[in-house]
């Protein structure tokens, strides 16, 4: 189709069409390559080596693979990859529901519904780190909102409980924030595929008098579910690298229950200043969001072929 | 062609504004000077006042909360950066900042200045200026003496009815504890008691996860039950010290504390949440740095006669943790002659005078050994007391992986209920050993 | 309205009740989820001593007076004096220094509060101009041109965002010591453009795709250059996606907080990694962070509004349109 239009190319002035295209990528490319490709390729030499930032002096040594062994056999490791998985599905399966549910109500379309939506959708345009941390200030077991709205519910004194320093409720406590935070992005996907669906497949529906559920069950759903997996797609990239909200609200404890694998790298590499080790941890979590994604993705394709 | 100059030029734009604003503020004669931010931070800037009247200097100040402060500020020295002249550095990091020479060695400049290192306690010298430990060697001016102590409402402790309560259940008077198993029984008989109409709580301590928290707090329980963090005669040897019974008792105890006498919530706690449960009236102890004391004796609600202050209680020995910090100039710093300038202001002892009654600690002789000192405020005498007995944490190169190792360790047994003391301690001889192996230290 | 119609029970025009209920809970959701919100800004008028109070106090001026300490707080630092020295002291001369005075302290001086923000405006503008910038021109050569592995670029511009922004960090941190872009603007810029470029290529891409051809083909008939054609044809009809795009960068590099965390300190720092700090005397001045993030914020709830219509195709680099 291109090759058309090559005769015009010819006709007029000024630089050929491809030393524009050239000079309009050349630059961006160039960035990426320096702040994206270099590092990443610095990073995979790092990971062999004993490098620490913090001893730049100090005598480099070829390690080969001993800190990829070190970190595949670390079963603290394998702790913190159960906690960002734990994360990781609840938040997705949360918001998936409740987003998708909305969006379901929401594209009843009834009077307001627009005003409504963008209320909805503002907690995800703020920053989560901003944000995280003033939900410590909710939490807080004597003082704090969420406390007091759950004894107002049930009739638990407000200080019984405390959500970020309890082994069990901590988990919970910053599934919570993020499932607040991002639901409304799963419903704005979900409210892009509902609103794909063709009225005349429901008309046909209702001609063979199909009922509602039928319906939802053979119609809406299917429909949807290329924009829901697109959706849990970039949430589940997002929440694997989940560093900014957790570290403000947890940092990590109550002893490591909420370490996300981030918060372990950031730990290593920025504290303790193990930069060969944290970076071969880098890589590692790197290719399992990489390799995820791209099985996650062709999965999505076969769905959307269909 | 007119687009790609615009694209070019609004990148050149952007670029140069950035590169001009940064390079911008280095110009005229301005110090910064960075430090935790908390009390005597205020006091240091009133200080400074008369210094930059006396040389025409103007002072910056960049200070950073305690949980943020090492992250930030080794960051900071790692990164070569420039922000700092002058840098507060926490005694823990005098080892890793002396080696790769983010500070100036300052034995010359002693010398020619004529600037006396004996003049300031030994234990500070040793604490916050010397690496390797116990050897003339100087890169930081004895700047803030500090430990870990204890401060209670001694209002509360003077009412009949408590005292009374308290001599019938314990057959002693109610005073400020002379050990540490007493301090967890008075703890234990406020917990929970009704105050002017306030629940109160026994003991406000130290379990932040994120930086050094819990291992300050847990280390006053340590020291004085009898732990050590090495074998006196041969170093890095640390099995039969760190988990010698002693130290399993030591732990426990601080758990047991921890479980029974802290107020709801206190899961993550550190110095300002310490400040807060006690000057909001939630707590009849609190352990935190003598740093806060003059602030908290100027308090409205707590303070003058309502506080009172103590040293860590000893158990089998005595030990308290050492805090405090030493006076830095950074070697990526643009202004050494002017930051220099500034530690031989500071180092007189005219100022070092004035420091104290600002509110800072100083560590000069010339005002500690003074007869009137241990007057001078209530908890003067205290401060010589903890002074002659700290203990600090490793000082090593490595010890922020030290100090990551202990939190996690200590963490998960206090809070997170995982494991007995003596995994813990196992654990982190495990962790340390793993360390010092890495350092070359076998 | 219509509920009584024969369509009661189709989908396709949803009854009046139906429409009802599904109102009443997504209104009812919203109100909750705004609640956090909302205890920001209201916070951010409370005194410390009523933020902190318990059971919480809720209705301005019923069960709290408003107050602007908090802002007072966020702008200056303070320091406790004793009541010796307050009284030595001329009368207050502004109500920040009245209401500091009241509780024993006195203004020592301003906070670093204003700084920050100006880092993260400046940041925030300088890396929104480059990135897009960049990604109109590299947009529009991908969507015009045979460009040699165009899909293969294209994924590798996706790619990187999937590292996790520490594990960039690492190289970044030890890359920018060595060039002197340790805490400066400059370095913040470039790193959060490159950030921002890939979300700028792939939407102005879709973006420049929805114009047709023809209307260049047109103007290079008349006479035009092909680059005369991308400024006076191609930019002006792309002007609301370019600006949907710009509103996008802004607002990731608006709320970006570990780079910004890890790579600055000061002279660079931006309000995220600011904020969580703000520390009053003796713990957390809660009033005075609540103001910090409510200042923070509105811009960025101003943005939602201005942009609800292109925000799906934004959050999903443009594989979602409407």
């Amino acid at each position: 189709m291109r090759a058309a239009y090559t005769p015009i190319e010819h006709r007029v002035r000024g630089l050929s069409d491809k030393a524009i295209a050239w000079l309009f990528i050349a630059p961006t490319m160039i960035l990426l390559l320096a702040i994206n490709l270099f590092p990443l390729i610095w990073t995979i030499q790092l990971s062999f080596t004993n490098y620490r930032a913090n001893r730049p002096n100090a005598p480099l040594r070829n390690v080969g693979l001993d800190h990829y062994q070190t970190i595949l056999s670390d079963p603290e490791i394998w702790q913190r990859m159960q906690a960002t998985a734990h994360f990781v599905f609840w938040t997705i399966l949360l918001q998936t529901v409740i987003g998708f549910a909305l969006a379901y109500l929401i594209d009843r379309k009834f009077r307001g519904h627009g005003f409504w939506t963008t209320l909805i959708l503002i907690p995800m345009m703020l920053s989560p780190a901003v944000v995280g941390n003033f939900w410590t200030f909710l939490y807080q077991p004597q003082i704090g909102l969420f406390n007091y709205v759950v004894s107002f519910f049930t009739g638990l004194a407000p200080s019984s409980f405390q959500m970020l320093g309890d082994v069990t409720l901590s988990p919970w406590a910053i599934i919570i924030v993020d499932t607040w935070m991002w639901t409304p992005y799963v419903m704005l996907i979900c409210l892009a595929g509902l609103r794909s669906i063709p009225d005349y497949i429901y008309e046909a529906a209702e001609v063979d008098r199909a009922s509602n559920w039928r319906q939802f069950i053979s119609i809406t759903l299917p429909m949807c579910l290329p924009f829901i997996m697109l959706a849990v797609l970039f949430r589940g990239i997002e929440n694997f690298k989940m560093f900014d909200m957790v570290n403000l609200l947890t940092s990590g404890g109550p002893g490591s229950t909420t370490e996300l694998a981030s918060i372990t790298l950031k730990r290593a590499a920025f504290e303790a200043w193990r930069t060969g080790y944290s970076s071969a941890l880098a890589i590692i979590l790197f290719v399992a969001v990489f390799g995820l994604a791209n099985i996650y993705v062709k999965a999505l394709n076969k769905v959307k072929a269909r | 062609m007119n687009t790609i100059r615009t694209c070019l030029l609004a990148a050149t734009m952007v670029g140069s504004a950035a590169l001009g604003a940064t390079t911008a503020q280095a110009q005229g004669k301005t110090l910064t000077l960075c430090w935790a931010a908390w009390d005597p931070a205020n006091a240091l800037v009133e200080l400074s006042k008369d210094f930059t009247a006396k040389t025409n200097i103007g002072m910056k100040f960049e200070f950073v909360p305690w949980p943020n402060f090492a992250d930030r500020m080794l960051n900071e020295l790692n990164s070569k950066g420039k922000l700092c002249d002058l840098i507060i550095g926490d005694s823990q990091w005098i080892g890793g900042s002396a080696e790769n020479k983010h500070y100036v060695k300052l034995n010359d400049f002693f010398a020619k200045e004529g600037i006396k290192i004996d003049d300031f306690m030994p234990a500070t010298v040793t604490g916050y200026a010397e690496w390797p430990k116990n050897s003339p060697n100087y890169w930081a001016l004895p700047a803030m003496g500090d430990a870990l102590g204890w401060t209670y409402r001694k209002d509360w402790f003077s009412r009949p009815a408590l005292q009374a309560e308290f001599k019938a259940k314990y057959n002693r008077d109610l005073a400020a504890p002379k050990t540490q198993s007493e301090l967890k029984e008075i703890a234990e008989f406020f917990q929970g008691r009704d105050i002017d109409g306030k629940k109160v709580y026994g003991a406000a301590i130290f379990t932040e996860r994120g930086s050094e928290g819990i291992t300050m707090g847990v280390a006053n329980a340590l020291y004085p039950f009898g732990f050590k963090y090495q074998d006196p005669k041969k170093p890095y040897a640390m099995n039969g010290f760190v988990n010698s019974d002693d130290a399993v008792k030591g732990l426990e105890f601080y758990k047991a504390l921890y479980k029974c006498c802290t107020p709801p919530g206190y899961s993550n706690a550190y110095m300002q949440e310490g400040l807060d449960a006690f000057k909001s009236g939630q707590a009849a102890l609190q352990m935190n740095w003598f740093a806060f004391f003059p602030g908290l004796y100027k308090d409205p609600n707590v303070g003058g006669d309502r506080i009172g202050f103590f040293v860590n209680p000893p158990e089998k020995g005595k030990g308290s943790q050492l805090g405090g910090q030493g006076l830095s100039v950074v070697s990526y710093s643009a202004n050494q002659a002017e930051a220099l300038s500034y530690i031989k202001w500071f180092a007189s002892l005219d100022v070092q005078k004035k420091w104290w009654e600002l509110g800072g600690y100083t560590c000069h002789k010339g005002v500690l050994n003074d007869a009137n000192f241990p007057k001078s405020a209530p908890f003067a005498a205290d401060f010589l007391v903890a002074m002659g007995e700290v203990v600090d944490f490793w000082a090593e190169p490595s010890y922020a992986q030290l100090m990551q190792a202990e939190q996690a360790r200590i963490h998960d047994y206090v809070v997170a209920d995982k494991g007995t003391a003596k995994q813990a301690l196992d654990l982190l001889i495990q962790d340390w050993t793993k360390v010092f192996k890495e350092d070359g230290k076998f | 309205m219509s509920g009584a119609l024969s369509t009661a029970h189709s989908v396709v025009a949803p009854s009046g009740r139906v429409k009802l209920l599904a109102g009443a809970i997504v209104v009812l959701y919203a109100l909750v989820a705004l609640v956090p919100l909302l205890w920001i800004g209201l916070t951010s008028i409370k005194t410390p001593p009523d933020s902190i109070s318990y059971p919480p106090k809720v209705v301005p001026f019923v069960h709290f007076e408003p107050s602007i300490e908090g802002y007072c707080n966020l702008f200056n630092t303070r320091s406790r004096q004793t009541a010796d020295y307050l009284a030595s002291l001329p009368p207050a001369n502004s109500a920040c220094e009245e209401i500091t005075r009241s509780r024993s302290m006195v203004v020592v001086g301003p906070s670093n509060y204003v700084p920050r923000f100006l880092n993260s405006l400046i940041i925030a503008f300088g890396s929104t101009l480059l990135s897009v910038g960049l990604g109109t021109c590299a947009a529009y050569a991908f969507s015009r041109f045979k460009v040699p592995m165009k899909d293969d670029l294209l994924f590798f511009i996706l790619s990187t965002r999937m590292m996790p922004p520490i594990a960039v960090a690492i190289p970044i941190f030890l890359m920018y010591r060595e060039l002197g872009l340790s805490d400066t603007r400059l370095g913040m810029i470039l790193l959060y453009t490159s950030v921002n470029v890939s979300l700028a290529v792939w939407l102005l891409k879709g973006f420049i795709d929805e114009i047709p051809r023809e209307y260049e083909e047109a103007a290079m008939i008349d006479g035009y250059t092909r680059l005369q054609a991308f400024r006076k044809v191609v930019l002006p009809q792309a002007t609301t996606g370019i600006v949907a795009t710009a509103i996008f960068c802004l607002i990731f590099a608006w709320n970006e907080y570990a780079f910004a965390v890890l790579l600055t300190s000061g002279t660079a720092q931006t309000a995220p990694p600011f904020i969580p700090i703000i520390i009053g005397e003796g713990g957390q001045d809660w009033p005075a962070v609540a103001a910090g993030t409510t200042l923070f914020l509105i811009p960025i709830l101003i943005f939602t509004v201005l942009l609800r219509k292109h925000l799906l195709r934004g959050i999903t680099f443009g594989a979602v349109r409407k």
